[in-house]
């Protein structure tokens, strides 16, 4: 008996927590932290109009600018970043959204003046809906071509893409006025919330910028809920290999589609809401340099990391529309000091291409991951997963790739 | 309105598609020709064409020489300034190749295209400081008598209106010739042509047959930039304008154009670099006879069409069979 009794289970007096528990309680504790320093993020930026006014800074009106942007390039990260699809046409569905809502409102659009838009469909709420919608078919429309494309034919196509939709707004002047495009545009209607009119007329500023910092926290909880999501966990198993995601029975069709889908309808969100801010759209907002600038934004912050992606689209938005303008006057004022008449007539603005310019080429060369990588690349640094992470950062965009790098010899 | 056929027209726009067929094709050989070696869609060469106009434009400016100047120093400074802009443009190329692409060779495919459109967007600002935001004429060379010059006139007593051919659309067409022969000696004549031929097959087993892979790598950027450069100049007097936004639209038809032929295929290149030159000059001056709503502003469009159609439909081109396990 004393045998068996030596045998018998002995129960542990406190159980070990399994593994997944505490990772989950980990997982759990993250996403708190992330949410405090959202909300704090969030709370700051709303209440700069207050200091704007209190300074007499009056940059509200660039704010509004740069926030449609870091739209974009939260759009733009879901192709690009999320599933690996290499977009350089993407101020194609930004034109699409700000002519949609364009069409459907304005007094110059054909189809208000021969009566075919019901007036109730020229409500501000419901052109932004249907431009998120019809930028979102646009997506679907000119990505389903592209589907078997290896990624860098899949960025010319694109390009393409994003050159014919912008050249067709210009050239069919008939139905979009051409270069002179379409003024003005449906604004939201005033409401009032606690007593307070919320109008947005051209001197109601603040009410603009807290529409687009809605605007652009919405998309922000959306797309992070995409990304946990299983579409979002898809996008990333065919971006580190399509072909083993493709056997473990992820549908590359659907999967990449949704992926142009919902990227191109943020940039109908932030094309309507841009064209309603400025009052108008014609075609020279939205050439090769828009979606340029907003990869650079995306490369520059970190790609596939949203927060990064926020990051980058500020600081490239903030030196675009707001150090350029600010710095160029004392950089003249040096100029004449020093005696330089390059830096005496010189404009900041000038320089925009050669910084975006060199913010891609330095990011590729010294930080590929951008300047705050994802989360997710830097959690598996670790040391025991350090030939995953090698392995996915030769295969970041395309698996063919692999075969050659393992190669070793660098030539 | 009966159909009539105006076949002066079409021919007049048949001249300058050939023509302009030419500049595109010396571009497109760059793209096809870096394309070939190091499978990457060389962005920056639209502005690596754009530069060679640029510096052509300055050394005549500099050199003093105008249209009224005496004939053979005209011609001087015309091949002087030809043999600037094609080692200026060569050399940007390669620079280019050294500093940044060379790192790159092992890096994930879309790494150095996103350093391409860096590059081509820095050589858009240098364009911007150099000359100005706004399209410019350059210094005049060429005389006007000659400009107006309708050699189907002066030479054939021709009954013609609309139809003229300019000594300089023979020009430009008498200089991508030899350029092309040149080239193709170069590729299948010489050692080095050789080297890159076999570098494009495969680098790795090239390497340990004892070619200097970076080196001949760097030739092909150095050749390619050096017909982007001659193209500059020839486009810069064809036109008589410039801007520092004229390397992306060139730069992008070009690159059409090599993809309609096949990229990756010289010939393929120069055969892509004609349709795309005479389908541009008759959209921009044919077409708008007979279709209604159509003009020159719906070019783009067509072009940037055929492309999406080609790479979708066609990806290895008209004359890329050869080179298939490339693309």
């Amino acid at each position: 008996m004393s045998a068996s009794a030596a045998h018998a289970p002995v129960p542990n007096p406190t159980p070990p927590v399994p593994q997944h528990e505490l990772e989950l309680a980990s997982d759990r504790r993250a996403a708190r932290r992330e949410n405090v320093w959202l909300t704090a993020g969030v709370l700051a930026l709303a209440l700069y109009p207050l200091l704007d006014k209190a300074f007499g800074l009056s940059l509200l009106g660039a704010w509004n600018g740069i926030f449609v942007y870091v739209i974009l390039a939260m759009g733009l990260n879901i192709v690009v970043g999320y599933a690996g699809l290499l977009d350089l046409g993407y101020a194609a569905f930004f034109a699409i959204g700000a002519y949609t809502i364009g069409l459907l409102t304005s007094p110059s659009s054909i189809f208000v003046q021969q009566g075919i838009v019901p007036g109730w469909m020229r409500n501000f709420w419901f052109a932004m809906a249907v431009s998120w919608a019809v930028a979102a078919l646009f997506g679907v429309l000119l990505g389903a071509p592209t589907l078997r494309l290896r990624g860098d034919y899949l960025a010319i196509v694109t390009l393409g893409f994003g050159e014919i939709v912008p050249n067709f707004f210009r050239s069919a002047d008939a139905i979009t006025g051409g270069v002179n495009g379409l003024n003005p545009i449906a604004k939201p209607p005033t409401f009032h919330l606690f007593g307070y009119e919320v109008g947005f007329g051209p001197t109601d500023q603040e009410h603009w910028y807290w529409l687009m910092l809605a605007v652009g926290v919405v998309s922000l909880l959306m797309i992070r809920r995409l990304y946990n999501s299983r579409l979002g966990r898809t996008w990333q198993a065919i971006r580190e290999d399509e072909i083993a995601a493709s056997a473990m029975g992820v549908n590359l069709v659907a999967t990449k589609l949704w992926a142009f889908a919902l990227g191109a309808s943020f940039a109908g969100f932030a094309g309507s809401v841009f064209s309603s801010a400025f009052q108008f759209v014609e075609p020279s907002q939205f050439e090769f340099s828009v979606s340029v600038t907003v990869l650079a934004m995306i490369i520059l912050g970190g790609i596939g990391n949203i927060y990064g992606v926020i990051a980058g689209g500020l600081l490239v938005g903030a030196f675009d529309r707001i150090l350029t303008e600010a710095l160029t006057p004392p950089i003249q004022a040096l100029g004449h000091t020093l005696g330089i008449p390059f830096l005496a007539t010189h404009d900041l603005k000038m320089d925009r291409f050669l910084v975006f310019g060199l913010a891609l080429v330095l990011m590729m060369l010294l930080r590929p991951g951008g300047l705050f990588p994802s989360s997710q690349r830097a959690a598996e640094m670790r040391p025991e997963d350090q030939d995953i992470t090698w392995q996915e950062q030769e295969t970041m965009f395309d698996v063919r790739n692999q075969d050659e790098a393992m190669m070793g010899e660098p030539l | 309105m009966p159909f009539q056929f105006n076949g002066e027209l079409f021919l007049q726009s048949l001249v300058i598609g050939v023509s302009n067929g030419a500049l595109i094709a010396l571009i497109a050989l760059g793209y096809t020709i870096v394309y070939g070696i190091v499978e990457l869609i060389n962005f920056a060469h639209g502005e690596v064409f754009m530069m060679g106009a640029f510096l052509a434009s300055t050394v005549v400016g500099f050199s003093g020489v105008t249209s009224k100047s005496p004939a053979f120093e005209i011609v001087g400074i015309a091949i002087l300034t030809f043999l600037a802009s094609i080692v200026f443009s060569g050399t940007i190329n390669w620079a280019i190749d050294r500093i940044a692409y060379r790192r790159m060779r092992n890096a994930p495919r879309l790494a150095p295209l996103i350093c391409a459109i860096g590059f081509s967007f820095i050589l858009q600002n240098l364009g911007i400081y150099w000359k100005g935001s706004v399209s410019f004429s350059p210094p005049p060379l060429i005389p006007m008598s000659l400009q107006r010059y309708n050699i189907l006139k002066e030479w054939f007593h021709l009954p013609v209106t609309i139809l003229r051919v300019r000594p300089i659309d023979l020009l430009v067409v008498g200089v991508t010739i030899p350029l092309l022969a040149a080239l193709s000696w170069f590729i299948y004549k010489t050692k080095t042509g050789k080297a890159m031929r076999a570098t494009a097959q495969d680098r790795e087993a090239s390497s340990l047959m004892g070619i200097d892979v970076n080196r001949t790598i760097a030739i092909a950027f150095l050749v390619g930039g050096a017909l982007a450069g001659a193209a500059g100049m020839i486009a810069l007097y064809y036109n008589n304008s410039a801007r520092f936004q004229m390397g992306f639209r060139y730069g992008l038809f070009a690159f059409t154009a090599a993809v309609l032929g096949g990229i990756g295929n010289l010939n393929g290149a120069v055969l892509g670099g004609f349709i795309i030159g005479i389908l541009w000059s008759i959209s921009d001056g044919f077409l708008k006879e007979y279709v209604p709503f159509w003009g020159a502003q719906w070019t783009p469009s067509l072009i940037f069409g055929v492309l999406v159609v080609v790479m979708i439909f066609k990806p290895t081109g008209l004359l890329g069979e050869q080179t298939a396990d490339k693309v």
